[in-house]
């Protein structure tokens, strides 16, 4: 406000003015074109550059693509049936080395009679992850997601259902431990008894009561071993498996890594630091080579069981850090309401400060699954048959001896579909969690 | 002299003080590091009391009001609330907690849950009220604060006023005893000061015993018993607020009156 006097200084409006409709140079695809496209001289001669440039890759890749030949026995004969068809000397993609090793690429030497089993035990992880992902599938379906480790053990590995059941039924001992004792006693006295009598059950019991339910009803699948695995099962069962482990291993770390207990603290940074400074494929040479060392004479530790726990602990490290990033980006407030309600630490930490946290690292930690799933591939490095070691094996059949583009072409798009899901999948959460402002 | 940002009446008959004692706090010292934020605080409230803290910025009225729910510890001294001793006993702090409520500056609610989820998740998760009995009590203090409408919103689409107001309620669903307010409208536009302010003399008619660290000393005129003046962590002065406003003593208590006044 000034004091200079002006006669135009003093207004008032009698009526306020309706909104009325955008000039029509402003609207529809017209106004898209020119203002996304060709808005400048520079932006069109970019524009019509790059249209140029799309069209010579397509135009060059799609006739390779189209006129692709899927049913031969070998490359030699692939190559016949294109000078048959296309013309002499013309070479177009062969993707008959798909249709005919597609078994071995997505079942290593997973038994021919068994070929059910793995996608079976896919359906089954699927359904059961399905409520965890979707909160407006009905609740009831988490009982199954309860039981269906047991299911996809079995399904996987075969022998006796009761193996995996009675191993389960460790951990109801210890739920069951928990709630007697915590009622009666102290809540520290209830922790101790839920993982003390787990493991003593687990020693002694667990064998007998194995053998006992085997032997009156004897239900089961005939057993696979983990290293005939291979292919996209194994990138699978691995992937998966160190996915849903490294989340809650992760969370734990970050919440370490924030603690005020000083050995707690430490404890996580160190395991922090020297997890993520060491390039996965040394952890891996580690779990082929070097735990054998420290394990008594004579264990038979499976190979793939030590690669889920490397790529678990790799993982896990990672999405500490992205958590511990989400941890930090929380207002300090939000901690000081839920104290100020007596919330206590892991209360306060499961209602207010996680979901919180959780969704502010959701890219992160999506980012993290996606780099974990594609880093399955490296076990081929240490002897296990993941896709890409067996598009070595097939080009070393005198069959599809010189095949390459093809092969890697179809394990990227399967890497691609599960890799694609899951970034939509955290587009989707993101969606859904987003709550106003702040 | 200030006027209260609210013309709602105010029924003081009704505010009455008791000779129990809610609060009693004798020699407390604290330090951040090695620097005395809080220095030689004795101070006992009676249940009933409307005390507002008033002082310059970085007087330590606000770590006062937060030693009181073990927001911040103190180093020397006792802190006694409803008969317990504050210590560094997790039980004692997490009783007390729950039975002292606490408003902030900014609202602090939290903001991925429902206004009515914020104002149960306390008693469902401490004091383990059934959902059906803590929403009953929850909507019965939304609509004491004039919101219960809003109750299916996230605090995200409520205005700051209101975001305040359902703070107030969330407090008041663990029917505490006593009730902490840190600057409760010093993020607020004048308009919904008014509100938030309405809301806290009903409560101080209900007899609810409270401190108030605020600069709305129109409120401390109208609704507090007590205004206490603080200074570089030390109580300067207190004293009845026509007293406090009409005849201070100390130099300081003049200088910052005439300065928060005096326009």
């Amino acid at each position: 406000m000034t004091d200079t006097p002006d006669r135009e200084s003093s207004y008032v409006r009698t009526a306020m003015l309706p909104p009325q409709t955008a000039p029509s140079t402003q609207v529809g695809a017209i106004r898209w074109v020119r203002e996304n496209l060709f808005s400048s001289w520079l932006n069109a001669i970019l524009t019509i550059l790059s249209i140029y440039f799309v069209w010579t890759i397509v135009s060059s890749i799609y006739p390779w693509l189209a006129n692709s030949v899927w049913d031969a026995t070998s490359l030699t004969d692939c190559r016949a049936k294109m000078d048959e068809r296309l013309g002499e000397g013309v070479r177009s993609a062969c993707f008959a080395v798909i249709s005919d090793r597609w078994q071995q690429l997505v079942f290593g030497f997973y038994p021919q009679n068994g070929y059910w089993r793995p996608p079976t035990a896919l359906i089954v992880f699927l359904i059961a992850i399905a409520p965890v992902l979707f909160t407006q599938l009905p609740r009831k379906m988490l009982w199954f997601t309860m039981i269906a480790p047991i299911l996809i053990f079995t399904l996987l590995w075969g022998g006796s259902i009761w193996a995996p059941i009675s191993v389960a039924l460790g951990f109801v001992v210890g739920f069951i431990a928990y709630r007697v004792i915590g009622s009666r006693f102290s809540a520290l006295l209830a922790v101790l008894a839920a993982i003390i009598l787990p493991i003593l059950y687990w020693l002694t019991l667990s064998g007998t009561v194995n053998s006992a339910l085997s032997a009156i009803a004897p239900i089961g699948l005939p057993y696979v071993e983990s290293k005939d695995f291979g292919g996209f099962t194994l990138s699978i069962v691995i992937g998966l498996t160190s996915i849903m482990l490294s989340l809650p291993l992760g969370i734990l770390l970050a919440l370490g890594r924030q603690s005020n207990l000083f050995i707690i603290n430490k404890v996580s940074v160190v395991f922090i630091e020297v997890i993520r400074g060491v390039p996965l494929i040394v952890w891996l040479f580690t779990a082929q080579l070097l735990l054998n060392y420290f394990l008594p004479k004579g264990t038979n530790f499976d190979l793939m069981l030590r690669v889920i726990i490397m790529v678990t602990l790799f993982s896990s490290a990672y999405i500490a850090e992205v958590i511990r990033g989400g941890l930090a980006a929380l207002p300090k407030g939000q901690y000081e309401a839920a104290d100020a309600l007596g919330l206590d630490y892991w209360k306060s930490m499961r209602l207010i400060v996680l979901p919180q946290a959780l969704k502010i690292s959701i890219p992160g930690i999506v980012s993290s699954f996606i780099g974990l799933f594609k880093d399955t591939t490296l076990v081929a490095f240490i002897g296990m048959y993941d896709p890409i070691g067996l598009t070595g094996s097939i080009r070393a059949s005198t069959d599809w001896n010189g095949v390459y583009w093809e092969l890697y072409i179809f394990v990227g798009l399967i890497f691609f579909i599960f890799c694609f899901s899951m970034s939509r999948y955290s587009m989707y959460l993101e969606r859904k969690l987003h709550r106003g402002n702040r | 002299m200030s006027e209260l940002a609210t013309n709602r009446p105010v029924n003081s008959a009704a505010m009455k003080i008791s000779d129990e004692v809610a609060i009693q706090i004798s020699a407390m010292n604290k330090w951040y590091g090695t620097f005395h934020v809080l220095h030689d605080i004795n101070l006992t409230v009676y249940r009933g009391e409307r005390i507002v803290i008033c002082g310059p910025s970085g007087s330590g009225k606000s770590t006062l009001i937060r030693c009181i729910n073990r927001l911040e510890e103190h180093q020397q001294g006792t802190i006694m609330v409803d008969g317990t001793e504050l210590s560094s006993d997790l039980k004692n702090i997490d009783r007390i907690r729950s039975e002292v409520g606490m408003v902030f500056q900014h609202f602090n609610l939290f903001p991925h849950l429902t206004i009515l989820e914020n104002c149960t998740l306390a008693p469902i998760w401490v004091r383990k009220t059934p959902k059906k009995e803590a929403e009953e009590v929850a909507m019965h203090f939304l609509r004491k604060v004039k919101i219960p409408e809003q109750a299916n919103k996230y605090p995200g689409q409520l205005s700051g006023g209101q975001q305040q107001r359902v703070a107030i309620a969330r407090s008041l669903c663990m029917k505490p005893r006593i009730m902490l307010f840190d600057e409760p409208t010093s993020a607020l536009d004048p308009e919904m000061i008014k509100e938030v302010l309405d809301t806290m003399i009903e409560l101080a008619e209900e007899g609810m015993t409270m401190l108030c660290v605020t600069h709305e000393m129109g409120f401390a005129q109208a609704v507090a018993n007590r205004v206490i003046f603080m200074d570089q962590g030390q109580i300067v002065e207190q004293n009845e607020p026509r007293e406090f406003f009409n005849n201070p003593q100390s130099d300081r208590t003049k200088l910052f009156l005439s300065q928060i006044l005096g326009h």
